[in-house]
């Protein structure tokens, strides 16, 4: 219930009230997502084979692997994108919320509601105003006084108000890479997301950005879930609360971040990939 | 070596200057031709290339756009895709008398619109037509993919990111090639001359069902159909028409230019 109110508190919005009461998540149980044997495959190609997780509210949910392990699918799946692109399939359930999304009809709704962040760092050829109130202007809110503040917010949550507080109107796409990451992070913000999905976002960014990031990242667990895919294992060691372990295309372990670091992994390739012996 | 091209195009020009110059007043752009053509001015003309050509835009660019943001943003990639793709690409190879001939069986003959603005236009429209889907599913794929995707996964559709981010994107591509093309149709001779285009007449037209005089068709008329025309005469109509394309040539070329500088991402 505090968790709520200080949701509320955050980001100003008022909620529609579907699916989103206090009554429902307390019936939705502990976990904000559940996968249940998730196999992705594009063609002939599987990207993913039986991945099950559950994630829990307020917890960073660390992913770890090399290249081409189906993290990135993982994600996909997960805010239904494999509409959106051609030739990928998925089979298993992923519950969100309580719900299957693969019959969960209002897609948008769906996407609304789970923040995404690129490896990449990608502004829209938008003004940095209007890159943080695209997606609060797709949800309807018009009043000039509204979007300001949730520009501000978003912005000052995400660590970026200050430094682009007087060039609003300046492209986002042209700000430099860190900056465009966390105007990134402003934007997924900006959505009142209950999940936060961030994709390698340290690729493409200095390490003193990564640190201010991960100081975001911190914060925010407080009031949402996030699922922090990661090239860096030592990165997840530093965030996430579980860690799961993804090799080409199979979940090898899932666990307590800690135990994983601490070499209680029950697989020795999870041992293997966390101390830099591979990967 | 290269520089040699520009040759034959300097050639042509400061021909047409020299010989067709002192034909050019504000009397040859205002009067109506008179002695049987050999005097007056082109009025007639000039006014009905400017109809045909923007009466022809009015059906390809909103078709053509429309056709274009299909296949690029929403066409699954299969058999019958690839087969519209290849047939605008032969669309785009068609000679233009052939387009003249269709368009007198279908638009003259077969709507019943007879020789009129209507069907002469609606051919210059259809060989536009993969002109403009081209250019515009070119600048559509110009706009990165990694856009659309934060768009959707921010909950917008399809629609509202091609509206939103999409086309405002590469609306300065698609406007470079449809300037482009009308400089081309404005020169076109064949699809009109059977289907709408008049060998003289002493008014405008007064509806889309009335024929109408054309620049092109004019010039082939004075040069080789009139007999006692003044040489000047000919090179005049020649050189109005050529402006009329270099202009729209250079206007594409600013558009471009200043889309480059208007670098966004």
């Amino acid at each position: 219930m505090p968790c709520r109110l200080d949701l509320e508190f955050v980001f100003g919005i008022k909620r529609n009230g579907n699916l989103m009461t206090t009554e429902n998540d307390k019936n939705n149980g502990a976990y904000i997502l559940e996968t249940d044997n998730l196999g992705i495959s594009y063609g002939d190609k599987v990207a993913l084979k039986s991945a099950t997780i559950q994630i829990k509210h307020n917890e960073i949910y660390g992913i770890i692997g090399p290249a081409g392990s189906g993290k990135t699918s993982f994600l996909k799946a997960i805010n239904r994108m494999d509409e959106m692109t051609p030739g990928m399939k998925t089979t298993g359930t992923i519950r969100f919320q309580g719900f299957d999304t693969s019959t969960w009809r209002n897609l948008y709704a769906l996407r609304k509601k789970i923040g995404v962040v690129f490896p990449l760092p990608t502004g829209l050829p938008l003004s940095v105003y209007e890159n943080v109130a695209f997606a609060p202007r797709l949800a309807g809110v018009r009043q000039k006084l509204d979007l300001d503040e949730i520009v501000e917010r978003c912005l000052r949550r995400a660590a970026l108000w200050d430094e682009v507080k007087d060039r609003l109107d300046s492209l986002g796409s042209l700000l430099s890479g860190g900056q465009q990451q966390r105007l990134t992070i402003a934007r997924a913000l900006s959505q009142e997301p209950d999940l936060l999905m961030l994709d390698e976002f340290s690729i493409a960014v200095d390490p003193v950005t990564t640190m201010r990031i991960e100081d975001v990242l911190k914060e925010l667990k407080s009031h949402i879930s996030i699922i922090l895919v990661t090239n860096l294992v030592q990165q997840a060691e530093r965030l996430a609360d579980r860690t799961s372990f993804f090799l080409n295309g199979e979940v090898v372990e899932s666990g307590k971040t800690s135990d994983l670091f601490s070499g209680k992994a029950i697989d020795s390739r999870t041992n293997d990939y966390i101390e830099g012996r591979f990967g | 070596m290269t520089s040699l091209l520009i040759l034959p195009v300097m050639l042509i020009l400061v021909i047409l200057v020299i010989r067709g110059g002192p034909a050019i007043s504000w009397e040859f752009l205002t009067a109506y031709p008179i002695k049987g053509m050999t005097a007056g001015g082109v009025f007639p003309a000039l006014a009905g290339t400017v109809f045909l050509v923007s009466l022809g835009l009015l059906f390809s660019v909103p078709l053509g756009v429309a056709a274009a943001i299909y296949l690029s943003e929403y066409a699954p990639d299969n058999i019958f895709t690839r087969i519209i793709n290849l047939a605008i690409i032969n669309l785009a190879g068609v000679p233009s008398i052939v387009h003249a001939l269709f368009g007198l069986g279908a638009f003259v003959i077969f709507f019943k619109f007879g020789t009129s603005m209507l069907a002469a236009s609606l051919t210059l429209a259809i060989m536009a037509l993969p002109v403009v889907i081209v250019a515009t599913k070119e600048s559509l794929q110009a706009v990165p993919m990694a856009f659309r995707e934060a768009c959707w996964s921010m909950g917008a559709s399809r629609w509202q990111t091609i509206r939103r981010i999409v086309l405002p994107n590469a609306v300065s591509g698609i406007l470079t090639g449809v300037i482009l093309e009308v400089s081309r149709t404005a020169g076109e001779t064949a699809p009109i001359m059977f289907t709408g285009a008049a060998f003289f007449l002493p008014f405008l037209p007064e509806s889309v069902y009335d024929q109408t005089m054309a620049l092109s068709l004019h010039l082939f008329v004075v040069a080789t159909q009139v007999p006692n025309v003044p040489e000047q005469l000919p090179y005049g109509v020649a050189l109005l028409l050529i402006s009329l394309v270099l202009v729209m040539n250079a206007l594409s070329i600013g558009f471009r230019v200043r889309f480059r500088n208007q670098k966004k991402w």
